[in-house]
């Protein structure tokens, strides 16, 4: 279990005292990957409680002239972003695995509510690591989180945001290993966790596809997607990845771009392309958007990278919060500002036929936005 | 943890009866460690200790006491130094042996390192950690991060008798042992005993400090 699954990337850097709790969580995730109750249950959720499929939405008055942009949905889903796809798969795992006690970090908040909002559906304790910073800019999420039963405890160390916050939620797993089920938000940590969170993330690029093909009879040109810890990203790419003519571009915050002016590094438990300086000491990032505020990324993108496979490219905190006004003013959708900098992105994309992955809604960033 | 003041505190701790000092490398996201060491690594940034800083403080150490030092530390730092030319640079600076506390026994195997079983560690990985380790085996006797508990853990003696029919290596034991109570306790267990945060809490008072609360220890294992 020692192989990296991503080339040089990804791998188990981690304290010993974890390695039997990976190889189990491996073992369960092989096993349920082929029992079709646990494949039926996820897909019966989906439609039922998540409401998949999100649909395809072609923009009218946010498009550019001479193209054509198609969003991919998520801010639909309950929860109101992509992160439920993740944290009711891993929550199916870890009662399967006879877990009672999740321990979860968060950023924007969208993954500590999706993860609060399945423990609220299962019947299990909550806590949920989140930085004081993003505490203060992302309040409305602390408040769903406490109403639906879990207990938000406060990163008041470092950055106060979301490495942080990662950083406490897996000393927290170490500590309560052997009841405590971590249940990661991104396709970040150490493995099999990134190749779980892009298969429970992939259904969003299996559905765009086959919908591309409904209604357009025809595959989009580009796929954009941002990109912090990249799990939307990877799963909207992950339809798309054999289909060589289609251009992957994930988008990462200009003062958080781990792929962009990272270096490899280690950082929560696996090798990836890491904002650090030559010693290899992790550096701070700087995001308006909490869920991109990460100094990491997960190792899939670092191999997609340095295959050329996906290309990288940045938008500034300006160009996204443009992106934000200009949706919500042309289309009556308020994006969260996550996916605004994928928005940014697209409208001076050279594409003609541009899929763009609308991760999550706006209204966590009212206040940010507000301020601005 | 590599400081200015760190020759000077390694005197003091060796003077105290320390037979063996393990120095902190510190790195900016620490996994294993617990609030006093994360503090400790966070001033010592703060201060510019990067890895040539360190390397040159475990030399400046080395020629003051002779007593194995052994460089505890992250696997970014090796990963961004050279994994190889750290462990050279180290031996080269007077380090005895190396702990890498994020990196399994499984990865980097070619790396010489002590290694660290812990009380969920299966017997399996126990014996290829016994098999490969630098010396000895460091014994966590806790699930969870460094720092000091109240009572000595009750998944050491377990994991002493898992450990000792599988190897004849020295097994030290550390993880949450700040008294020497606790000290005498781990060592009716184990062979050896580390202390970390309550020996970096004794040193931010002053080298006297920590050669008192060494000497306490030592004594409490007579």
């Amino acid at each position: 279990m020692t192989a990296t699954a991503y080339g040089a990337y990804g791998g188990r850097y981690v304290p010993e005292t974890l390695i039997p709790a990976l190889d189990e969580l491996a073992r369960g995730w092989e096993e349920a990957t082929v029992d079709s109750a646990y494949r039926a249950e996820l897909d019966a959720l989906g439609a039922h409680y998540v409401g998949r499929p999100s649909p395809l939405y072609e923009t009218e008055r946010f498009t550019p002239p001479g193209r054509r942009i198609v969003l991919k949905r998520e801010d639909l889903n309950h929860t109101g972003a992509h992160k439920i796809n993740n944290a009711l798969g891993q929550i199916l795992l870890a009662s399967r695995l006879g877990k009672r006690r999740i321990v979860a970090e968060t950023g924007a908040g969208q993954h500590g509510v999706a993860t609060a909002t399945v423990c609220a559906r299962f019947g299990l304790e909550c806590v949920v690591y989140m930085g004081a910073e993003d505490m203060r800019r992302q309040h409305p999420n602390v408040e769903r989180m406490r109403l639906l039963g879990a207990e938000v405890r406060a990163v008041e160390f470092g950055t106060k945001t979301l490495k942080e916050a990662t950083s406490e939620a897996i000393r927290d797993w170490i500590a309560n290993v052997e009841t405590t089920y971590y249940l990661i938000g991104s396709c970040v940590g150490p493995a099999p966790y990134p190749s779980i969170v892009r298969e429970l993330q992939a259904v969003i690029g299996r559905e765009a596809r086959a919908q591309m093909l409904e209604a357009y009879d025809r595959l989009p040109d580009a796929v954009v997607a941002c990109v912090g810890g990249g799990s939307n990203a990877i799963g909207l790419f992950a339809g798309f990845l054999d289909d060589a003519e289609v251009r992957l571009v994930g988008v990462e915050a200009a003062g958080a771009a781990s792929l962009g002016t990272g270096r490899a590094a280690v950082l929560h438990g696996a090798r990836s392309s890491v904002l650090a300086d030559e010693d290899g000491q992790v550096l701070d990032a700087h995001s308006i958007s909490a869920g991109l505020d990460y100094p990491g990324v997960g190792p899939e993108h670092a191999a997609l990278r340095d295959s050329g496979r996906a290309e990288y490219v940045t938008a500034t905190d300006e160009e996204a919060l443009a992106a934000f006004h200009l949706l919500a003013e042309t289309e009556g959708i308020l994006p969260a500002l996550e996916p605004a900098h994928a928005l940014a992105r697209a409208l001076d994309l050279d594409a003609e036929l541009i899929l763009v992955g609308l991760s999550g809604r706006g209204d966590k960033d009212l206040a940010e936005v507000l301020e601005h | 943890m590599a400081g200015r003041g760190t020759p000077e505190l390694a005197e003091a701790a060796a003077a105290g009866g320390a037979d063996l000092i393990e120095i902190g490398f510190p790195f900016s996201d620490p996994l294993a460690d617990g609030p006093v060491v994360r503090r400790a690594a966070e001033q010592a940034l703060a201060d510019g200790m990067r890895t040539a800083e360190c390397l040159r403080c475990l030399s400046d150490v080395r020629e003051r006491v002779s007593v194995p030092l052994v460089p505890m530390t992250y696997s970014s730092l090796l990963e961004a130094y050279g994994w190889e030319r750290f462990a050279a640079d180290a031996r080269a600076a007077g380090a005895t042996s190396l702990i890498v506390a994020d990196l399994p026994i499984d990865v980097h195997p070619e790396l010489e390192r002590i290694h660290l079983v812990a009380p969920t560690s299966t017997d399996e990985r126990i014996a290829l950690a016994a098999e490969s380790t630098d010396g000895w085996l460091y014994l966590v006797t806790v699930a969870g991060t460094t720092g000091a508990r109240t009572e000595l853990s009750p998944a050491l003696a377990p994991l002493v008798a898992r450990t000792r029919a599988l190897t004849d290596t020295p097994l030290y034991a550390g993880f949450g042992i700040s008294t020497p109570e606790q000290a005498a306790g781990a060592a009716e267990l184990a062979d050896g005993v580390v202390v970390g945060s309550a020996a970096l809490l004794a040193a931010e008072v002053g080298p006297a400090a920590l050669e008192r609360f060494v000497a306490q220890l030592r004594a409490a294992l007579v």
